[in-house]
C-alpha cells in the first residue's frame, strides 16, 4: 500500500479514538461492550446496543399486525348469551348516541356461529377457527378488555402502533430502537414484512419514525425481489468489483479527511462498511430456503413465495439473527361481510388458515431454540368488531361484523407475559368492557416495561416538548406480568 | 455528554460582575424544572403558584411567599429547593433532578438583586444592535455579519478560519443558492474573473438563475407540508401543483416575504384577488383529507383546521402551539383559549374534507391564457375585416328575391322504402308521401328511412314536420312536441355535409342550425314547442350536391318522449339558395318592396344574410374560432381557501382536551395576547392575521424567518431549536446578530434574495470548513461559526447533483409531478390503488427531486432513505442522518447507475488518457481536480475493474448498458464500464454528497 496513505489512516484512526475518548466517554461502557462492532466502526451511531432503564423481561419484540381487524368474538371472546340472543334487535342502551362506521339505526345481534372450547391447563377459550392456536394456549395471554379511541382503521391503526391518531409519531418499532439499539449491525434494526400486498392503513405513517431520527424507521423487507431496497449490487457488479470499488473509497475519504477531519467523514465510512457487510446478511437472513422441510412445513413456509406464514418463519430468523423489531402486517382482516371472503363462517376459516398455523409454528420455533422467553410477541388488529351484524350487508346471505373499538381482544406471548392466562371480560353481550380496561396506551406502556422501559421516561424532545409512546397517558398492566 | 457540556460552557452566559439576566439565566431554570406545575396552564397548576409571572412568584400564600424580592431568607423557593425533607422539596422526588450548588447560588443572588422578570427574549420586538468594533486582522469584516461573530470569537479567545479556495467556495455557494453543482464553465468563468467583484458577481448570477427558485422552493415545501396526494388510509392522488410552482416564481421574482406571506395566508382575502394570490392560498389546502368510509367529514375538517394554526405558528412564528389545543400551554403564555381564537380565524373556511376537495379554482396557466387571447384576438380581427363584406347590395337581395319565389314548387316528395326505428315503432306511409309513426315508444327514438329520387344532383332536403289530430297536442310529435337533435343523410357511401339550415319557425334555444352542428346532445336539436298542432318545416342545404338515387335519412331524437309523429320528406336539385320561409317571411315577400316597413326590410336582410355567401363563411370561421376558444382547457385546477358567508360562519368553541366533540366556551377570532394583537380596525379574519404576521410589531416572524435562511445555509441556526423560539427553545447563540439581521431583513423591505446576498458574501460564510482537533471538541456543532458550513446535502439535492453532473438532469420547469424510477413493490395502498407506478417518459425520468410525485403514505423510497419527509405535516428542520441505507441507494439504485454511465460518457468523450478521463469526471462532481493520490487510486480501481471486464465481456456490457442503453460508437465497452465504476465511486465520495 501507499506508505504515504498508510500514515494518513493511522493519523485518521487515531483522531477518531481521540474522538472517542474525549466525545463519548460519559457514554456508559455497556454501549460500546454490547455491540458486536464494538463501537468500533461506526462512531456516533444511533443503533449500538443500550441498556434499558431497568433490567428487561423482553429483548425483542414480534408485532403481527391483522389489519383491518378480525373478530374477536369469533375468536378470542366466547359470548354464549350474544349467541341466545341471535338475530334479536340490539337494545338500545348499548348504542345510543354512538356511531359507527358503516352502521345506523337499530341493528341486530349476531351471536358467534363457531363452536368455542376450552384449551391448555387454565382452559382459554377459543374458537374452532384457530384449531394451531390451541395447542399453544398455555404460553398465551388474552387480554379480553381492550379499548381504543378510534373507529376508523387508519387512526385506530397509528395509534396502536404510535400513540396517537395522526400520522407523524413514531412507532413502538421505532422507540424500541431508539432505546434499545440494536444487536446486529449487519441487519437492520427494525424490520418491517407485508403480506397479503396491501400497506396497512397507516402507510409508512404505522412504521415511521417520526420526528426521531430516521434510523429508527422500520426497513421494508420483502421476500420477493431486493430483500431490502438496493440491497443487491447492479447488474455488471460483482461481488469482488464492489469490495476493490469500497476499497478505493474508503482510501479516497480517508486521504480527504486530512483535509475536513470531520466525524462525519468517519461515519460514513463506517456506515459503507456495514452497507457492504449488509449486501450479505440481509440476503442470507431473507432466504428461507435453507431451513428444514419440517420447519418449513410446520410454518406451511414457501420459499419464493410471498406470505404470512413465510413472514412468520423470516421473523424468527430475524429474532435469531439480533433484529430488535420485527413487524408484520397482512392484510384482509376487515370482516364487514361485503363478500364471502370477508363471512365470519367459512371466510374466516379460510383467513385463518393462512395465519393460525404459522404463528403457532412461529410459538414453537421459539422455544425450540430459547428465544421465546425474551420475545414479546404481540397479535391483533387495530379494534375489535360490533357484537352486531353491520349495517350495509345486514340482508345480505354474508355475515359480517362492522368496526368496534370499545371492546375487544388483543393476545400477547413470549418475553415477561403471564401465558395461559385470560385478562378482563367483556359484558355478556360484549359491548364493553366488565373487567380490568386496558386502554391501548395502557397496553403500550406494558410493553414498554417489558422492554425495560418506563414509559414516562423514555421520550424525545421535540419542538419543545418530549413525546413518548404514550403521549400523556397509560399505566402499565401488572397482571399481565409474568 | 462531555462534548456537550465543554460547548455549554463555551455558550454559557456565565458573568460573574453583571447582574443575574433572568431571561439568560434564571427563566431555564424555571422553565425546565418549575413551569410544568406552577406555569401558565390553570389547570395542572399546583397550590395556585405560578411562577412564570413576578406577580404570581411575589403573591402571599398563607403567610408564605415564593419569592421575597431583596430576602433570601423570606423566599420560600429557595428553601424548598435546598432542603432535604422529601414532603417538601422542589422539584418533588421523581418529579425532576434537583438543582446544583451554582444554580441555587444563582436564584439567591438574583433574589438578592430584586427578582427582576424579563419578558422572553423572543416575544420583545427585535432592535437593531449596535455592530460591534472588532480587529480585522484576523478577518476581513465585509459585513456586519463578520463583526458579530468575530466579537464573539474574540471573547472566547478563538480565531476564524481562512477563507476557502475558489474551487471549494463556487460549489458551496452555487449548492447553497441554486441546490446544483457548478457547471464546468462556470467554474472556469469564476476562476478566470479576475476583477474584486468576481464573488458578488458570481452570486448575482446564481440568484438570477430559475434554478434558484426551484432549490429554495423545496425548503418551503417542507413547511407547506406540500405533498400529490391527499392522506390517511387511501391517501388518492391531489391535484395542487400549481401551488408547488407558484412558490417556485415567488422565489424566482423576489417576492417580497411580506408579501409572500400574505398571499398565502389570505390572498383571496385582499381586494380583486389575481389568479395567482388564489393560487397562493393553497398553502393552507396541504391539509390532509379523509376519505375512508364511515369517517366524520367534521372530524377531519377540525384536525385540517388544528394543522394551519400549528402550520401558522410553526412556520412564522417559530412556535409550538400544539401543546395549547389540549390544555394552557404548560411552558408559554398561550392559553387554551387563545389557542382556539386563532383556530377561530381559521374556522370559516368553505372546506370541508370533501372526496372532490372544494373549494377548487380552475387554473388557465400561461401557455393557455396566451392561446386564448391569441384566438380572441382573431376573433375581433375578423369581426372587423367581415363588415364590409356583410354590407347590403341592394341589386342582390332583390336577384335573391327573385329566386326565392321562383323556386316554390321545385321539391318532390320522396316515397320511402324502408324505414325503421329505435324504439319499433311502425311507420305508416300515406299517399301524399307523408308518414305516420305509432306503436312502440322507447325514451329517445332515431328514425331511418331509405329512399331513392329520380334526381341526379340533389341541393337540399326538407323535412314537414306535420300537425295531426291523433298525435298529442295535434303533433306534429308523437307526444306535441318533438327535438330532431341531429339529421344524417347519406347517399350510397357518401355523407352530406350541410351547409345551412333554416325551419319555418324555432323553438327558443331549439333553432334549425342545432340540427347540423354536429352534436346529438338532448339539449342541441331544432324543436317547435309554442307552435304545436301546425305544420313546420325545416330546409337543409347540401355543401356540394349529392347523387339522390340511393338516399339513407337519419332522424336522431335523443330528448326523451320528443319523437316526431308525421312527417315527410322532400329534395330539390335547383341550384339558388334553398330556404324555408316563416309565415311572417312569406307575408313579407307578397308585399311590394316599396311598400315594406321598415321593420319587415330588417327582418328579410336578416334572412338574406344567412344566405350571403360571404356572410355564410364568415359565420362558419368565426363558429370555428369560437369552438377553438372553447377547447383551451384549463391548465390544471387548484383547491383554495375560500371563507363562508358571514351568515353562515361558524361558532368556534374551546375544544375540551382537544376533542372537537366536547365543547367549552365560545370564543371569538384573535391572536394570543402575548404577540400583541391583529392590526385596529381590521376584520379579525385571516386577512388580518396575516399582516399581524408580518407587521414590524410582530416579535418573531423576522427572527424566525432569518434564522431559517441562516440555517439552511450554514447547516445550523443562531437558534438551534428553529421549530421553538420559546422558553423551551435554545436561546440564540449570537442574539445581538440575530436582532440585528432581523431587522435588517425587514427594513430591506423583506427582500429575499438580498437577505441571502447578505449571508453568502459574508467573510463569515466564505471561511473554509476544516476542523481542527481542538475546534472539533470545542465546538462541534460549529455554533461560533469559527469554521465555513460542512453539511450533508439533502435528499433532492443529491439526486439533482448526481443527475446534473452527469448531464442527465432536464432543466424542464413547473407542471405535472413526475415519476422517476422507482422499485415496483406490488403492494397497495389500504383501500386505494397501487403504490407501484409507471416511469415517466422521456426528460421527465430525469427532473429535478422536487418535481417526483410526493405521495404521503409511499414516499419516493431513495429520496425518503435521506430524511425527505412524508409531508404529512408542516416539517421545519430535516435530520441529518447518515445511514447504510443511504449508501446502499447511491451504490445501486439503477437512478445512480444510470447517472455513473452517463457520467462514464462524459468522461470517455474526452477521449485522453485514463488519467484525463477521471481527472475530468472528478471535476465535474467536485469542482476541482483530483490531487496526484487521488487520481492514482483512482486510476488503480479503473485497472482492477478493467482487468475483470476484460475477461467477461458480458458483465462489461451489463456495466455498460443496463439501464441506460447501448454504447455508443467508438467507445470501447470495457473502458466504458471501468469508467462506470470509477463514476459510481465519485458519486459516493463523502466530498460529493457534503456541501463543504
Amino acid at each position: 500500500m501507499n506508505p504515504q496513505l498508510e500514515s494518513l489512516q493511522y493519523k485518521t484512526r487515531r483522531h477518531f479514538f481521540k474522538q472517542c475518548s474525549m466525545g463519548l466517554g460519559g457514554v456508559a461502557l455497556s454501549e460500546m461492550l454490547a455491540s458486536d462492532a464494538m463501537g468500533l466502526e461506526a462512531p456516533n451511531n444511533p443503533l449500538l446496543a443500550k441498556l434499558p432503564h431497568f433490567a428487561p423481561k423482553a429483548k425483542r419484540v414480534i408485532y403481527l399486525h391483522l389489519t383491518g381487524s378480525p373478530p374477536h368474538l369469533d375468536l378470542w371472546d366466547h359470548k354464549p348469551e350474544l349467541v341466545k340472543r341471535d338475530g334479536q334487535e340490539c337494545p338500545d342502551e348499548y348504542i345510543k348516541g354512538k356511531k359507527f362506521a358503516f352502521t345506523s339505526g337499530t341493528p341486530k345481534l349476531m351471536g358467534s356461529p363457531r363452536t368455542f372450547k376450552q384449551y391448555g391447563k387454565n382452559g382459554l377459550w377459543m374458537s374452532d377457527a384457530i384449531p394451531h392456536l390451541h395447542g399453544v394456549a398455555d404460553d398465551l395471554c388474552i387480554i379480553n378488555s381492550m379499548t381504543t379511541d378510534h373507529f376508523n382503521h387508519a387512526p385506530a391503526e397509528l395509534f396502536v402502533h404510535t400513540g396517537f391518531q395522526q400520522p407523524g409519531r413514531p412507532s413502538f418499532g421505532a422507540w424500541t430502537t431508539y432505546g434499545l439499539g440494536s444487536e446486529n449491525q449487519n441487519l437492520p434494526g427494525y424490520v418491517v414484512l407485508i403480506s397479503s400486498g396491501v400497506q396497512p392503513n397507516g402507510g409508512k405513517s404505522s412504521f415511521d419514525s417520526g420526528f426521531i431520527p430516521s434510523v429508527h424507521q422500520g426497513v421494508q423487507c420483502r421476500s420477493k425481489g431486493d430483500p431490502v431496497l438496493y440491497v443487491t449490487d447492479p447488474p455488471g457488479m460483482d461481488r469482488s468489483l464492489r469490495r476493490s470499488s469500497l476499497d478505493a473509497l474508503r482510501d479516497l475519504n480517508e486521504a480527504a479527511s486530512k483535509d475536513f477531519a470531520h466525524p462525519e467523514t468517519l461515519t460514513r465510512m463506517a456506515q459503507y462498511e456495514l452497507a457492504f457487510r449488509m449486501q450479505m446478511s440481509v440476503p442470507e437472513v431473507m432466504d428461507i430456503s435453507k431451513e428444514s422441510k419440517k420447519t418449513l412445513e410446520s410454518y406451511g413456509a414457501q420459499p419464493g413465495a410471498s406470505s404470512f406464514a413465510n413472514n412468520c418463519l423470516l421473523a424468527r430468523r430475524l429474532a435469531e439473527d439480533g433484529v430488535r423489531f420485527v413487524q408484520l402486517f397482512d392484510w384482509g382482516w376487515d370482516f364487514h361481510g361485503t363478500n364471502p371472503k370477508e363471512d365470519i363462517r367459512d371466510g374466516l376459516t379460510n383467513k385463518c388458515a393462512t395465519m393460525d398455523k404459522p404463528i403457532a409454528a412461529l410459538i414453537n420455533d421459539l422455544k425450540e431454540r430459547g428465544l421465546f422467553d425474551d420475545t414479546l410477541i404481540v397479535l391483533g388488529g387495530e379494534f375489535g368488531r360490533t357484537p352486531f351484524r353491520e349495517g350495509r350487508t345486514a340482508k345480505g346471505k354474508v355475515l359480517g361484523r362492522d368496526h368496534f373499538p370499545d371492546c375487544y381482544t388483543m393476545v400477547m406471548a413470549g418475553g415477561g407475559v403471564k401465558g395461559g392466562y385470560t385478562h378482563g371480560a367483556s359484558d355478556e353481550l360484549g359491548f364493553s368492557v366488565a373487567r380490568d380496561r386496558v386502554h391501548v396506551h395502557d397496553l403500550q406502556a406494558t410493553w414498554m416495561h417489558l422492554l425495560g422501559f418506563d414509559h414516562e421516561k423514555l421520550t424525545y424532545r421535540f419542538q419543545g416538548r418530549d413525546y413518548r409512546l404514550t403521549d400523556v397517558h397509560g399505566k402499565v398492566v401488572k397482571d399481565l406480568l409474568a | 455528554m462531555f462534548i456537550r457540556s465543554l460547548f455549554v460552557l463555551i455558550l454559557g452566559f456565565s458573568s460573574l460582575s453583571a447582574k443575574v439576566s433572568f431571561n439568560d439565566e434564571i427563566r431555564p431554570l424555571l422553565s425546565n424544572s418549575c413551569y410544568r406545575c406552577h406555569g401558565p396552564d390553570e389547570e395542572d397548576r399546583k397550590a395556585k403558584l405560578r411562577l412564570d409571572t413576578r406577580e404570581g412568584a411575589t403573591t402571599d400564600h398563607k403567610g408564605f411567599t415564593a419569592i421575597s424580592p431583596g430576602k433570601v431568607e423570606d423566599s420560600e423557593l429557595i428553601y424548598r429547593i435546598v432542603t432535604d425533607d422529601e414532603d417538601e422539596m422542589m422539584p418533588p422526588p421523581g418529579k425532576g433532578a434537583r438543582f446544583t450548588k451554582e444554580q441555587i447560588e444563582l436564584f439567591k443572588r438574583w433574589i438578592e438583586e430584586g427578582a427582576e422578570y424579563e419578558v422572553h427574549w423572543s416575544y420583545a420586538k427585535p432592535v437593531r444592535a449596535e455592530v460591534p468594533q472588532v480587529d480585522e486582522t484576523k478577518m476581513k469584516v465585509r459585513n456586519p455579519i463578520d463583526a458579530f461573530i468575530l466579537s464573539r470569537l474574540s471573547k472566547e479567545d478563538l480565531s476564524p478560519s481562512k477563507e476557502a479556495d475558489p474551487h471549494t467556495l463556487i460549489r458551496r455557494v452555487a449548492l447553497d443558492l441554486t441546490g446544483l453543482p457548478p457547471t464546468k464553465a462556470e467554474v472556469d468563468a469564476f476562476l478566470a474573473d479576475e476583477s474584486a467583484k468576481a464573488y458578488e458577481n458570481l452570486v448575482s448570477r446564481l440568484l438570477a438563475k430559475p434554478a434558484f427558485g426551484e432549490h429554495w422552493a423545496r425548503m418551503w415545501l417542507d413547511l407547506a407540508r406540500y405533498a400529490d396526494s391527499a392522506g390517511y388510509a387511501d391517501d388518492p392522488g391531489r391535484t395542487i401543483w400549481a401551488y408547488r410552482d407558484w412558490v417556485i416564481r415567488a422565489f424566482n421574482e423576489n417576492m417580497p416575504f411580506d408579501q409572500f406571506t400574505i398571499d398565502q395566508i389570505a390572498g383571496d382575502l385582499v381586494p380583486t384577488p389575481t389568479e395567482d394570490q388564489l393560487i397562493a392560498t393553497a398553502f393552507h389546502r396541504n391539509t390532509k383529507t379523509n376519505n375512508e368510509g364511515g369517517t366524520s367529514d367534521e372530524e377531519f375538517r377540525n384536525a385540517a383546521v388544528v394543522d394551519r394554526v400549528n402550520t401558522t405558528m410553526a412556520t412564522w412564528m417559530g412556535t409550538t402551539a400544539a401543546c395549547a389545543q389540549c390544555h394552557t400551554h404548560k411552558y408559554d403564555p398561550i392559553s387554551h383559549a387563545e389557542y382556539f381564537q386563532m383556530f377561530a380565524i381559521f374556522n370559516q373556511s368553505e372546506d370541508a374534507d370533501r372526496r372532490n376537495e372544494a373549494p377548487i379554482i380552475q387554473v388557465m396557466g400561461d401557455r393557455n391564457k396566451k392561446q386564448a387571447a391569441h384566438i380572441s384576438a382573431e376573433i375581433a380581427k375578423l369581426k372587423k375585416e367581415m363588415e364590409p363584406a356583410n354590407k347590403l347590395d341592394p341589386k342582390a337581395v332583390a336577384e335573391w328575391e327573385a329566386a326565392l319565389k321562383a323556386k316554390a314548387s321545385r321539391w318532390y316528395v320522396l316515397t320511402p322504402e324502408k324505414m325503421t326505428a329505435v324504439s319499433g315503432a311502425n311507420f305508416k306511409a300515406g299517399s301524399d308521401g307523408s308518414i305516420l309513426v305509432s306503436g312502440k315508444t322507447a325514451g329517445t327514438d332515431d328514425y331511418t328511412i331509405s329512399a331513392s329520387s329520380k334526381l341526379k344532383k340533389i341541393t337540399a332536403i326538407k323535412i314537414e314536420a306535420l300537425a295531426y289530430d291523433k298525435l298529442g297536442s295535434g303533433g306534429p310529435g308523437r307526444n306535441g312536441n318533438f327535438v330532431l337533435n341531429e339529421i344524417e343523410l347519406t347517399s350510397g357511401k357518401t355523407k352530406a355535409a350541410f351547409s345551412n339550415a333554416s325551419s319555418t319557425y324555432d323553438q327558443d334555444k331549439f333553432g334549425a342550425a342545432s340540427a347540423i352542428d354536429g352534436n346529438a346532445g338532448s339539449d342541441s336539436g331544432w324543436a317547435v314547442g309554442g307552435s304545436l298542432g301546425q305544420d313546420h318545416h325545416i330546409v337543409i342545404e347540401l355543401d356540394k350536391p349529392l347523387d339522390g338515387r340511393n338516399l339513407e335519412l337519419k332522424l336522431l331524437q335523443r330528448y326523451p318522449n320528443h319523437a316526431l309523429g308525421r312527417f315527410r320528406i322532400l329534395v330539390t336539385d335547383s341550384a339558388g339558395p334553398s330556404m324555408a320561409l316563416s309565415s311572417e317571411m312569406i307575408a313579407i315577400l307578397k308585399i311590394p318592396p316599396a311598400k315594406r316597413s321598415a321593420a319587415e326590410k330588417a327582418q328579410l336582410v336578416a334572412v338574406y344574410r344567412k344566405t350571403n355567401p360571404s356572410a355564410i363563411a364568415y359565420t362558419k370561421k368565426l363558429a370555428d374560432l369560437k369552438k377553438q376558444l372553447a377547447a383551451v382547457k384549463p391548465l390544471t385546477s387548484v383547491p383554495i381557501m375560500r371563507d363562508l358567508a358571514k351568515d353562515k360562519h361558524r361558532k368556534t368553541h374551546i375544544q375540551l382536551r382537544g376533542s372537537y366533540l366536547s365543547l367549552g366556551e365560545e370564543v371569538g377570532p384573535g391572536v394570543p395576547q402575548v404577540f400583541g394583537s391583529l392590526p385596529k380596525g381590521s376584520n379579525p379574519d385571516r386577512l388580518a392575521m396575516a399582516k399581524w404576521l408580518v407587521d414590524r410589531e410582530n416579535p418573531l416572524t423576522a427572527r424566525v424567518v432569518a434564522n431559517r435562511f441562516w440555517e439552511n445555509l450554514f447547516g445550523v441556526g443562531i437558534v438551534l431549536t428553529s421549530e421553538e423560539f420559546g422558553s423551551q427553545g435554545e436561546r440564540p447563540s449570537h442574539p445581538e446578530l440575530l436582532d440585528w439581521l432581523a431587522v435588517e431583513f425587514m427594513d430591506g423591505g423583506w427582500d429575499v434574495k438580498n437577505f441571502l446576498r447578505l449571508l453568502v458574501t459574508s467573510s463569515v460564510y466564505r471561511q473554509n470548513s476544516h476542523v481542527s482537533d481542538e475546534m472539533a471538541v470545542l465546538d462541534p456543532d460549529n455554533r461560533l461559526v469559527a469554521r465555513g458550513p460542512r453539511v450533508r446535502l439533502s435528499a433532492e439535492m443529491i439526486r439533482d447533483q448526481a443527475l446534473a453532473v452527469s448531464g442527465l438532469l432536464s432543466s424542464k420547469m413547473y407542471g405535472v409531478p413526475v415519476r422517476p424510477p422507482q422499485p415496483n413493490l406490488g403492494l397497495k395502498a389500504a383501500f386505494g390503488g397501487g403504490t407501484d407506478w409507471s416511469t415517466s417518459s422521456g426528460e421527465d425520468k430525469f427532473r429535478r427531486g422536487l418535481y417526483t410525485s410526493w405521495r404521503r403514505s409511499s414516499p419516493y423510497p431513495s429520496m425518503a432513505t435521506f430524511g425527505a419527509p412524508n409531508r404529512e405535516v408542516c416539517t421545519v428542520r430535516r435530520g441529518n442522518t447518515n445511514t447504510p441505507l443511504q449508501a446502499l441507494v447511491t451504490l445501486n439504485d439503477p437512478v445512480y447507475i444510470e447517472a455513473a454511465q452517463a457520467l462514464s460518457r462524459r468522461m470517455a468523450a474526452q477521449k485522453g488518457t485514463v488519467a484525463e478521463m477521471i481527472k475530468h469526471g472528478f471535476q465535474l462532481c467536485l469542482s476541482r481536480y483530483p490531487n496526484e493520490i487521488e487520481t492514482s487510486r483512482l486510476i488503480a480501481l479503473y485497472d482492477s475493474a478493467r482487468s475483470k471486464y476484460a475477461a467477461d465481456q458480458k458483465l462489461a456490457q451489463e456495466m455498460a448498458t443496463n439501464p441506460i442503453g447501448p454504447v455508443p460508437k467508438d467507445i470501447d465497452v470495457v473502458e466504458l464500464a471501468s469508467l462506470t465504476v470509477v463514476a459510481n465511486i465519485l458519486l459516493n465520495l463523502d466530498e460529493t454528497l457534503m456541501k463543504r
